[in-house]
């Protein structure tokens, strides 16, 4: 899959915050949720449990929990709410499929 | 009496304006609130990195979101804020939350519950692709993250806030290949007198339409959505014109929603009766004239009680702080609470105007597949649930939550509730309003199990 899903509207001189998602570098700036992190570096957010493929969020307010992610140290977040840190590395499940 | 200890749930308008009432009175409240700054979702603060003026993120809304920033600014050091504080449960006299992630547990005397509300949607085929948001999704990706939610996006749905995002959103240069309107053109025109008595809130939505027609961005009513396209994400999306044509549109988002529903889950655990609006075709809180709720000491405000709008907010959140000081002692209300609640009729007749103009599409849920996805929290479908009514005998929503476990998921049927009701409504052939909604349990977002391992106080344990 190719591309990003959120796409930026002005407000970018901002400090850079970088990020790692499923092992590559990403660059995300400082004020971003970790969802506009995510999806700004493309389509996804994490995969369905039941095996019905990707999600990327859909409520963006903190309600439908459907933007839960998995950071590399096994720590879970809602990616909507949380604010993006330097150094976060996040898994999106893009590779295998696992439970929650 | 001094020593009550008064808690407000939320920071949105009505939150904000019940704690002003309050501290004007000598009050010092703890004011809980899910985000990291005040505003609510209306006038939702941006992160302090990002540095846009008012006007270029609240449009016509700019001199209220700021003061209301301003107004609540202006309380600090008089109140007990706490944000990034979620309430996670109420037993008792006892609010269970997470505050900067460590569990705690807040008392309280007396509550004002003003929680809000999430949008109102029903599935259609493929929404749950990467790239199908919520409106008031896509206007939040707009405010706080300075985001467009794709690169072009297609809105659809019915209410106030479709046209409103389609607007900020062509204003902010993205894309709009077209808003999508289930209602038909004819429901607008037979509102607009009353609409007209709303002031300037009709106003500015026939601007919006206006502008969005004079800049070529097509907007089709009586539409019908067919399906989000795409594999792994959205690529193009399918509806029907209002001739039954249909007709497919090129795009990678699509944000949709059919009004707004009130977050009445710690309300629900409090106890507090509910009645079905028959208007709105959704459940409010049954509140006294004053915003008093069926349980002494625990009153409620803004759309978190009934949608009624951020106007409204204001207004009933001030209410409720009268009337919450008028219970404690304080004298003196009578005449303010008088002119609120007469100010606050005339925004129900304004609402019962919109309803008109924006009539809910319920017939969507009905005719939702059977195969497609409406709880997307548990991957339960339209046709499970028609099932759970139809082959196990359950007649109400929770049975069916309980066959099927539609509703079971993390989101605690918020998101599923209104299609997943109308869907049972349907297959038992009664009223919507029989059919109930789900009981709502704690916690009422997820929470991590520490949250739930800390140590009771006596209070509770016993």
């Amino acid at each position: 899959m190719s591309g990003a899903q959120f796409h930026r509207m002005g407000g970018t001189d901002r400090p850079l915050v970088r990020v790692i998602i499923d092992g590559r570098p990403h660059t995300a700036l400082a004020g971003d949720t970790v969802l506009t992190a995510l999806l700004t570096a493309g389509r996804r957010v994490r995969r369905s449990e039941f095996g019905d493929g990707p999600r990327a969020g859909f409520c963006v307010m903190g309600a439908c929990q459907d933007c839960w992610v998995t950071l590399a140290g096994g720590r879970r977040l809602r990616a909507c709410t949380t604010p993006v840190t330097e150094g976060m590395a996040i898994d999106t499940g893009a590779e295998a499929s696992h439970g929650v | 009496m001094a020593s009550e200890r008064i808690v407000i749930v939320g920071a949105g308008p009505a939150g904000v304006r019940a704690a002003e009432t309050l501290v004007a009175a000598g009050v010092r409240p703890t004011v809980l609130d899910e985000a990291a700054a005040s505003g609510g979702q209306i006038y939702r603060r941006q992160p302090a990195e990002l540095r846009r003026r008012y006007g270029e993120l609240y449009g016509f809304e700019a001199g209220k979101a700021r003061r209301l920033h301003d107004a609540f600014d202006g309380l600090r050091g008089r109140i007990d804020y706490r944000p990034d504080c979620l309430v996670w449960n109420l037993e008792g006299k006892h609010l269970q939350v997470l505050h900067a992630g460590a569990p705690g547990t807040v008392p309280f005397d007396r509550l004002i519950l003003a929680t809000g509300a999430v949008e109102r949607v029903l599935p259609f085929e493929g929404w749950t692709l990467p790239g199908v948001y919520t409106l008031g999704g896509a206007q939040v990706a707009l405010k706080s993250q300075a985001c467009a939610v794709g690169r072009r996006t297609v809105f659809l749905g019915c209410g106030p806030l479709l046209p409103y995002v389609a607007y900020q959103y062509a204003r902010a240069g993205a894309d709009v290949v077209a808003v999508l309107d289930t209602a038909p053109r004819t429901a607008k025109w037979r509102a607009l007198p009353d609409l007209l008595t709303g002031g300037a809130t009709a106003l500015k939505g026939v601007y919006y339409l206006a502008w969005l027609r004079a800049h070529g961005v097509p907007y089709p009513h009586g539409v019908t959505p067919v399906r989000a396209q795409g594999d792994q994400a959205v690529e193009g999306f399918r509806y029907q014109d209002a001739r039954g044509r249909e007709r497919s549109l090129d795009c990678d988002a699509i944000s949709f929603g059919y009004g707004l529903k009130s977050e009445l889950q710690l309300a629900d655990l409090a106890g507090c009766r509910c009645r079905f609006e028959s208007t709105s075709h959704g459940w409010v809180l049954d509140l006294d004239s004053s915003g008093r709720t069926s349980v002494p000491g625990i009153y409620a405000a803004g759309d978190g009680a009934a949608i009624r709008g951020a106007e409204a907010a204001e207004l009933s959140g001030e209410r409720a702080a009268r009337a919450l000081l008028g219970d404690l002692g304080f004298a003196g209300q009578d005449a303010a609470l008088a002119k609120l609640q007469r100010r606050l009729r005339r925004l129900d007749n304004l609402r019962a105007a919109l309803e008109t103009a924006f009539p809910y599409p319920r017939h969507l849920a009905r005719a939702i597949p059977d195969s497609e996805i409406v709880c997307r929290c548990e991957m339960v479908s339209a046709g499970e649930i028609r099932s759970a009514v139809r082959d196990l005998g359950a007649d109400d929503i929770n049975r069916t939550k309980a066959f099927c476990r539609v509703g079971m998921g993390r989101c605690q049927g918020r998101i599923c509730e209104p299609a997943a009701a109308e869907i049972v409504a349907a297959a038992l052939e009664r009223e919507l309003a029989e059919v109930g909604r789900f009981r709502a349990q704690a916690p009422v977002k997820p929470v991590p199990i520490a949250a739930l391992a800390e140590k009771r106080p006596e209070a509770l344990a016993s």
